[in-house]
């Protein structure tokens, strides 16, 4: 009986989570323009749309620009602190380690609000470099968060071994640091890209007169007409979402399988 | 082995990590072609003197020469020293060829001549068919094997050994003891291995430096250190040894030697060389290993009737020994004594009388 309650709760549970995001392609393909049961047909208009608005395509590359640039300089940056972090002890060390990754828990409209602010004082434009400051910030955390784990599997004293066999400290990071965490660099720049692509409040502080993806689909809210081309491009980004996810899971595996270790559960 | 041309010289080494003080002033000479080990418990100072050697530590003060040259500031891809690590490092997104060529990616050898010199190295550790082999499809013994190759290609000076065989299981550890023994000998490279196992380091070494606390306690070939031990910390940590208390009496006998009255055995005369720390009149203690007491059947007795009695305590068989814990009339704490198992000769059982022969050449004293 006691299983049986479980296996409610869990089915529910899961209904509730994932009904509204089933509902995004049921009616991306929905015939009608209002969001609303019942369906009226099948149709790929909405997705045809898409391909005719002209705004929709200056945002997505705008998104596009920002989520990769977010995903290089987070990567590079975490890199570095994750590499500090597991090879060096300094003074101060936890201190540090935690202050860089405060932003994972900083409530993002703080920190639009405070980025507007001094972009204002300093008397600068915000635009699309500001947005990748302001992504790379938030990024930065989970990248050095992967990262991490990928640096703690690695036996240190492979390293050692390179150097050992007349290797210079930085061929030595090319030739085995390097293979060794790729895979824990590709996860980190595949989830630095989705977070920053999917990323609404600071791009909406401060994306001024060119908007990212989500700001764009925010403002196309105002018109119903709309609706059902939100709900296509919804579906697309869900797909894309999950497909990145899976893939830096992959790689992430992959990392662990090539390091000869077993999986510790790991960072999704 | 000391009288070799010094291929490590090390003068008065000492190591800080902030108020930690892991070397404390470490001197010693390494011959060419000598096989050389540290050993001691662990936290005694001797992986840290290893990787000073290496060039992974700085050492903080006191001079350390390789071959005659200072080392000082020398990284250690530019020290003629080769290392194989306690994990064996064995790269592994490299297969086992490409980790045994590692090293000499940086020589001007033709490619042919490198896969000639990979080869040559697997085949001297018995790898010859492994070269294809992923690092990960390797046994244990097998990667300290590829590691072994791995530093070996490189021809250094000194190959230095960090628990190389700590991670094997008995049976191929013992394997490994003996292949590292003929490895040292054909290739006449110094070694250096740094173990806390002392059954390992007597079999293997030619001569052991016993590290307590950052110091050398002892430096000399295992048959000295294992007869002669300097210390009764050494002495306890170099096999079983044996202690009761002693009285070193004023009636000396001369000539240097020493006169003692122990408890259990007796009057005792000892040579001064048995004597490593001096002997002053009154309260000392002897060592004895258990193998130097031998128990007495029916019908034998002692030579110079030194022979002491007692009750059995304790009987531990195993197979080729049994080892009987006795104790002695007038002793305050049983002695251990080994005995070979031979035809004909009886088990003593638990609680039965044993008479015991010594012998005072076997046994050292500390004040």
């Amino acid at each position: 009986m006691k299983l049986n309650l479980l296996a409610v709760f869990a089915g529910v549970y899961l209904v509730v989570l994932y009904a509204p995001i089933v509902l995004l392609p049921l009616f991306a393909f929905n015939s009608g323009s209002v969001i609303a049961f019942p369906l009226r047909g099948f149709t790929t208009e909405w997705f045809g749309l898409l391909l005719d608005t002209p705004a929709l395509h200056a945002a997505t590359l705008n998104s596009l620009i920002i989520a990769i640039s977010t995903a290089i300089f987070s990567t590079i940056l975490g890199l570095f602190a994750a590499r500090a972090a597991t090879r060096y002890g300094f003074p101060g060390k936890g201190g540090i380690v935690g202050f860089i990754m405060l932003p994972l828990v900083l409530p993002e409209v703080i920190v639009a609000i405070s980025l507007l602010i001094v972009l204002m004082q300093l008397g600068l434009n915000s635009g699309t470099w500001s947005i990748i400051a302001g992504h790379t910030l938030i990024c930065t955390p989970f990248a050095i968060a992967i990262l991490q784990g990928s640096f703690a599997n690695m036996d240190r004293s492979l390293e050692e071994a390179a150097v050992d066999l007349g290797e210079t400290p930085w061929s030595t990071f090319r030739l085995i640091t390097l293979p060794l965490v790729a895979p824990g660099i590709v996860a980190s720049l595949l989830i630095c890209f989705i977070i920053s692509l999917d990323e609404f409040i600071i791009a909406f502080f401060l994306s001024g007169n060119s908007p990212t993806l989500p700001v764009y689909l925010w403002s196309l809210l105002r018109f119903p007409a709309q609706l059902p081309m939100v709900m296509a491009l919804g579906t697309i980004l869900v797909l894309l979402s999950v497909l990145l996810l899976v893939l830096a899971e992959t790689f992430r595996r992959r990392g662990l399988r090539r390091a000869g270790l077993k999986d510790t559960g790991g960072f999704l | 082995m000391s009288q070799k041309t010094p291929i490590v010289t090390l003068t008065g080494v000492q190591k800080y990590y902030g108020d930690y003080h892991a070397l404390r002033g470490i001197t010693a000479n390494i011959g060419q072609g000598e096989f050389f080990s540290l050993l001691g418990p662990s936290g005694c100072g001797k992986t840290t003197l290893l990787r000073s050697i290496a060039g992974f530590e700085d050492i903080s003060s006191g001079q350390l020469l390789l071959d005659g040259r200072d080392m000082e500031g020398v990284p250690p891809n530019k020290r003629p020293t080769n290392m194989v690590f306690q994990s064996y490092a064995i790269f592994p997104h490299m297969n086992v060829a490409e980790n045994v060529g590692f090293g000499l990616r940086r020589s001007n050898m033709s490619s042919e001549e490198k896969r000639r010199a990979v080869g040559e190295a697997l085949e001297m550790v018995g790898l010859g068919k492994y070269g294809a082999r992923a690092a990960h499809a390797l046994s244990g013994g097998q990667r300290q094997r590829v590691a072994l190759a791995r530093a070996l290609i490189m021809k250094p000076k000194v190959l230095l050994l960090d628990e190389p065989l700590s991670a094997l299981d008995k049976k191929m550890r013992e394997v490994m003891q003996v292949e590292l023994i003929r490895l040292q000998r054909e290739v006449g490279i110094t070694f250096i291995l740094v173990t806390h196992d002392q059954e390992e380091a007597l079999v293997m070494s030619d001569r052991i430096a016993v590290m307590f606390e950052g110091e050398i306690a002892q430096l000399d070939d295992p048959e000295t250190l294992y007869r002669r031990p300097k210390s009764r910390r050494v002495a306890e940590f170099i096999g079983m040894m044996n202690f009761l208390p002693a009285q070193v009496l004023p009636t000396g006998p001369g000539g240097g030697r020493v006169a003692l009255d122990v408890a259990g055995l007796g009057h005792a005369e000892l040579e001064a060389a048995q004597c490593p720390n001096g002997a002053t009149i009154g309260a000392a203690e002897i060592g004895v290993r258990p193998e130097s007491l031998t128990i007495l059947y029916e019908g034998q007795s002692a030579e110079g009737g030194r022979e002491a009695e007692g009750t059995v305590r304790e009987v531990v068989y195993y197979g080729d020994m049994t080892y009987y814990d006795v104790l002695l009339d007038g002793a305050p704490s049983p002695v251990r004594v080994s005995m070979r198992n031979m035809p004909g000769r009886k088990v003593l059982d638990f609680g039965a009388r044993a008479r015991l022969a010594w012998d005072p050449r076997s046994m050292v004293m500390f004040c």
